[in-house]
C-alpha cells in the first residue's frame, strides 16, 4: 500500500517537471553538447563534407593570433569596466542614500542609462565620439584641443568602449549596493561616530564587509556580462580597426556568419563557456569564504 | 566632575516641537531615567546629549563645559542602543575593541579592558561567538561591555531591554544598576516602562509631549505626584483620578470625598482602598487574582474605579460592597490636572 503510494508520489513529481525539463534540455543542454560534438568536426563545403579532426579546431585556434588578442582584449575590457564601474556604483549608491533635496530624481538620473538598450546607449555615444562634430571634440575644441578620431584609433577605442560600458553598467550595479544599504541599521554608523570613527573608516571596517554579498553578486554578474555584451560593437566598430576593439564573442559572431565557419565558432564557444565556468566558481568559492552573510 | 546639566534644551522639526524648553541636572554618579509614553521626545532627548542630533535651542553641559555643539566623539558619552547596534561581521571580542581601535589604544591596553569588561558582564566564554549566533540577552551584555571599555565617565541608555523578556528584562534591569554604582557612571535612561524608573533611578525626569512634567526621586512622584497625568503614569495599577461631579451622593462618605469644585478631579491609590463596612457602595465588574494581591474592577454609578486588596479576596463579579479611604490617601487635582493640597482642618 505504502509503497505504491511512494511510487505515485515520485511520478506526479516527475509529471510536474517533465515540461520545464524538457525545454531546458532542448533549448539548453542539448545546444551546449552539439556546440562541444561540432567543435570536433572540420568545417564542411559542398565538395568537402566536415569530417572528424579531433582537436585540430583547438589547434588552430591556438595558432590563430586574432584569437589571442581578442581574449587580450577581452581581459582589458573586464579589468577596466569591472572595479570601476563597482566602485562608482558604491559611491552613487552611498550618495542617493542620504537625505538630501532631490535624491528620488538623482536616483533616476543614475539608473537612466540602464533601461536605455545597449544599441539606443551604443548610438548615443557614437554621437559623442565623433570626430570633429561630436560632442567630445566640440568641447575639447572650446578648450583649442585637436580633434580626434576616438572610435577609429586602436590605441583609443578600446578605452572608449570602456567608458561607455561603465557609464551604462554603473547605475544597473548601483540599484543592487542601495538596496543592500537601506538594509544596514543607522544604528551602526552612529554607534561607530560616538567612538570617534572617521566616515573613511566606517565605510572600510563595517560597510564594505557587510556589502560583500552584493559585491559578489555584482562582480559575478560584471564578469559575465564583460563576456556577454557585445551589441555595442555593432553600432559603433564592428571589432575594428584591426580588431582593436573585438572581444570574443563578437569574433564567434564574426567567425560563424561572416566567414561561414561554424565549427570553429563552435571551439571557440567551447573556450568561452568554460572560461565562464571557471571565473563563477572561481569568484563563488574564493570569495564566499571571506563573506559574512546575515 | 561629570555631571550632566541641560538647559532650555529645544528641538524643533520644522513645525513640530517634538521637545520644548527641557531643563534638568543629572549628578555625577547618579542615575537619571527619562520616563514617558511613546514619543514624548525621550530618544531626541538622549540624541542631542549624545549629539547625534542637532539642538535646536537651549545648550548641554558635561562636567560644567558646554558641549552643545561639540562632536559625539569628544563629549566623553557612550550610548546603548535599544536595537543594541552591534556589528554582524564582528565576532564579540571585535565588537567589544572596535571603539579602541578606533581611537588607537595600544595593544595591550585592549586587551586588559577586554579582559575586565567581559569579567564584568559575564560574557568570557563567548569572545568568539557572532552577534547572529547570541541569545537576547547575551547581545546586550555585549553592548554593556563596549560602553564598559570605552570608559567613557557617562553612560546613556535608550529602552536598553525592551526587546528582551519578562524574566530576563528584570535580570538585566539588575545588572545595569549595579554596573553603574560599581563603575560610578554617570547614566541617563530612557524607557516608558515604569517598572524600570521606580526600581533604577536616583531621579525621573517625567515628560509629556516634549516637556518636563514633573522631576524628583521616584517615591516623590509617586507619593505627591504633581499632575494627574504623573499619578496615573506611575503605579500599576494606576492611580484612580475620579472627577468630582460623578460623585452622586456625599451622604456617609465622611471625609473621603472633601468638598470641592465640581471640575476637579480626586485621586486615590488602588491599594489604599479597603472593603468596609461604610463607604462608597460599588458593584463588582472584575475580579484579578495575581497572588499575593487581588485587583478588583467596580463600578458606583458611572464611576470606575480599580481597588488592590492584600491577598485573595472572597469576591466575585457582580457583588455588592463597600469600598472606604482614608482622607489623608487622597490627592485632588484641578481643572487643568494640577495637584492642589486641601487644607486639612477643612475636611476633618
Ligand atoms: N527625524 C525626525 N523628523 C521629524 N520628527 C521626528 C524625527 N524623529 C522623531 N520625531 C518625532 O519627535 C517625537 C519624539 O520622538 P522620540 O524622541 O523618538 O520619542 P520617544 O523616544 O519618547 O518615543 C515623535 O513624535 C517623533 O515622531
Ligand atoms: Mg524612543
Amino acid at each position: 500500500m505504502t509503497v505504491s503510494r511512494d511510487l505515485m508520489r515520485h511520478v506526479h513529481g516527475w509529471l510536474l517537471l517533465t515540461p520545464a525539463a524538457i525545454l531546458l534540455i532542448a533549448f539548453t543542454h542539448y545546444p551546449m553538447v552539439a556546440t562541444l560534438i561540432d567543435s570536433f568536426y572540420s568545417k564542411g563545403s559542398a565538395i568537402r563534407p566536415s569530417r572528424f579532426v579531433g582537436l585540430g579546431n583547438y589547434d588552430s585556434m591556438m595558432a590563430d593570433p586574432i584569437f589571442w588578442k581578442v581574449l587580450v582584449n577581452n581581459m582589458w575590457f573586464a579589468l577596466g569596466t569591472i572595479p570601476v564601474s563597482i566602485a562608482l556604483a558604491i559611491s552613487m549608491a552611498m550618495l542617493v542614500n542620504q537625505t538630501l533635496p532631490g535624491r528620488s530624481f538623482l536616483r533616476m538620473a543614475y539608473f537612466t542609462p540602464t533601461i536605455l538598450p545597449m544599441i539606443a546607449v551604443a548610438n548615443i555615444w557614437l554621437f559623442f565620439y565623433s570626430p570633429y562634430i561630436g560632442l567630445i571634440d566640440q568641447i575639447a575644441g572650446w578648450f583649442g584641443l585637436p580633434g580626434h578620431n576616438w572610435l577609429g584609433d586602436p590605441d583609443t577605442v578600446l578605452p572608449a568602449i570602456i567608458v561607455m560600458t561603465i557609464w551604462k553598467e554603473a547605475g544597473f550595479f548601483m540599484i543592487f549596493y542601495l538596496a543592500a544599504l537601506q538594509h544596514i541599521p543607522p544604528e551602526l554608523r552612529e554607534a561607530a561616530r560616538l567612538e570617534g570613527a572617521t566616515r573613511w573608516y566606517f565605510f572600510r571596517r563595517v560597510l564594505f564587509p557587510l556589502l560583500m554579498p552584493t559585491t559578489l553578486f555584482v562582480l559575478i554578474n560584471a564578469v559575465l556580462n564583460s563576456f556577454k555584451l557585445v551589441d555595442h560593437l555593432f553600432v559603433l566598430t564592428k571589432g575594428g580597426p584591426d580588431n582593436a576593439s573585438n572581444l570574443l564573442l563578437y569574433y564567434i559572431f564574426e567567425s560563424a556568419f561572416s566567414y561561414f565557419d561554424t565549427n570553429y565558432a563552435a571551439t571557440l564557444t567551447v573556450v568561452l563557456l568554460a572560461l565562464l565556468a571557471v571565473m563563477a566558481l572561481a569568484q563563488f568559492f574564493v570569495l564566499d569564504r571571506r563573506i559574512h552573510y546575515r | 566632575m561629570p555631571g550632566i546639566e541641560i538647559r532650555n534644551l529645544v528641538k524643533q522639526w520644522e513645525a513640530f516641537r517634538a521637545v520644548d524648553d527641557v531643563s534638568f541636572d543629572v549628578p555625577q554618579g547618579s542615575l537619571t531615567v527619562l520616563l514617558g509614553p511613546s514619543g514624548c521626545g525621550k530618544s531626541t532627548i538622549l540624541r542631542m546629549i549624545a549629539g547625534l542630533e542637532d539642538v535646536s535651542d537651549g545648550t548641554v553641559a558635561i562636567g560644567g563645559r558646554d558641549i552643545t555643539r561639540q562632536d559625539a566623539a569628544q563629549r566623553g558619552v557612550s550610548m546603548v542602543f535599544q536595537s543594541y547596534a552591534l556589528f554582524p561581521h564582528l565576532n564579540v571580542r571585535e565588537n567589544i575593541l572596535f571603539g579602541l581601535k578606533v581611537r588607537r589604544v595600544a595593544k595591550a591596553d585592549q586587551e586588559t579592558r577586554l579582559a575586565e569588561a567581559a569579567a564584568l558582564v559575564g560574557l568570557e566564554e563567548l569572545l568568539d561567538r557572532m552577534p547572529a549566533k547570541l541569545s537576547g540577552g547575551q547581545r546586550q551584555r555585549v553592548a554593556l561591555a563596549r560602553t564598559i571599555v570605552s570608559s567613557q565617565p557617562v553612560c546613556l541608555m535608550d529602552e536598553p531591554l525592551s526587546n528582551l523578556d519578562a524574566k530576563l528584562r528584570a535580570e538585566m534591569r539588575d545588572e545595569i544598576h549595579r554596573l553603574q554604582r560599581k563603575l560610578k557612571l554617570t547614566m541617563v535612561y530612557v524607557t516608558h516602562d515604569q517598572t524600570e524608573a521606580m526600581s533604577m533611578a536616583d531621579e525621573v525626569v517625567l515628560l509629556k509631549d516634549g516637556r518636563i512634567e514633573q522631576i524628583g526621586p521616584p517615591a516623590a512622584l509617586y507619593e505627591t505626584p504633581e499632575t494627574a497625568f504623573a499619578a496615573r503614569f506611575l503605579g500599576m495599577p494606576p492611580m484612580n483620578v475620579m472627577p468630582m461631579d460623578k460623585f452622586s451622593e456625599r451622604t456617609g462618605l465622611g471625609g473621603m470625598v472633601p468638598d470641592a469644585p465640581a471640575n476637579w478631579r480626586l485621586g486615590v491609590r488602588p491599594e489604599k482602598i479597603h472593603i468596609s463596612e461604610q463607604g462608597l457602595p460599588v458593584v463588582v465588574d472584575a475580579v484579578d487574582y495575581m497572588g499575593a494581591e487581588t485587583v478588583l474592577r467596580v463600578h458606583s454609578g458611572p464611576l470606575e474605579l480599580m481597588a488592590r486588596i492584600d491577598g485573595r479576596a472572597l469576591v466575585e463579579p457582580g457583588d455588592e460592597l463597600r469600598l472606604s479611604w482614608a482622607p489623608a490617601d487622597i490627592h485632588m487635582f484641578d481643572d487643568r490636572g494640577k495637584r492642589r493640597d486641601l487644607d486639612r482642618s477643612e475636611t476633618n
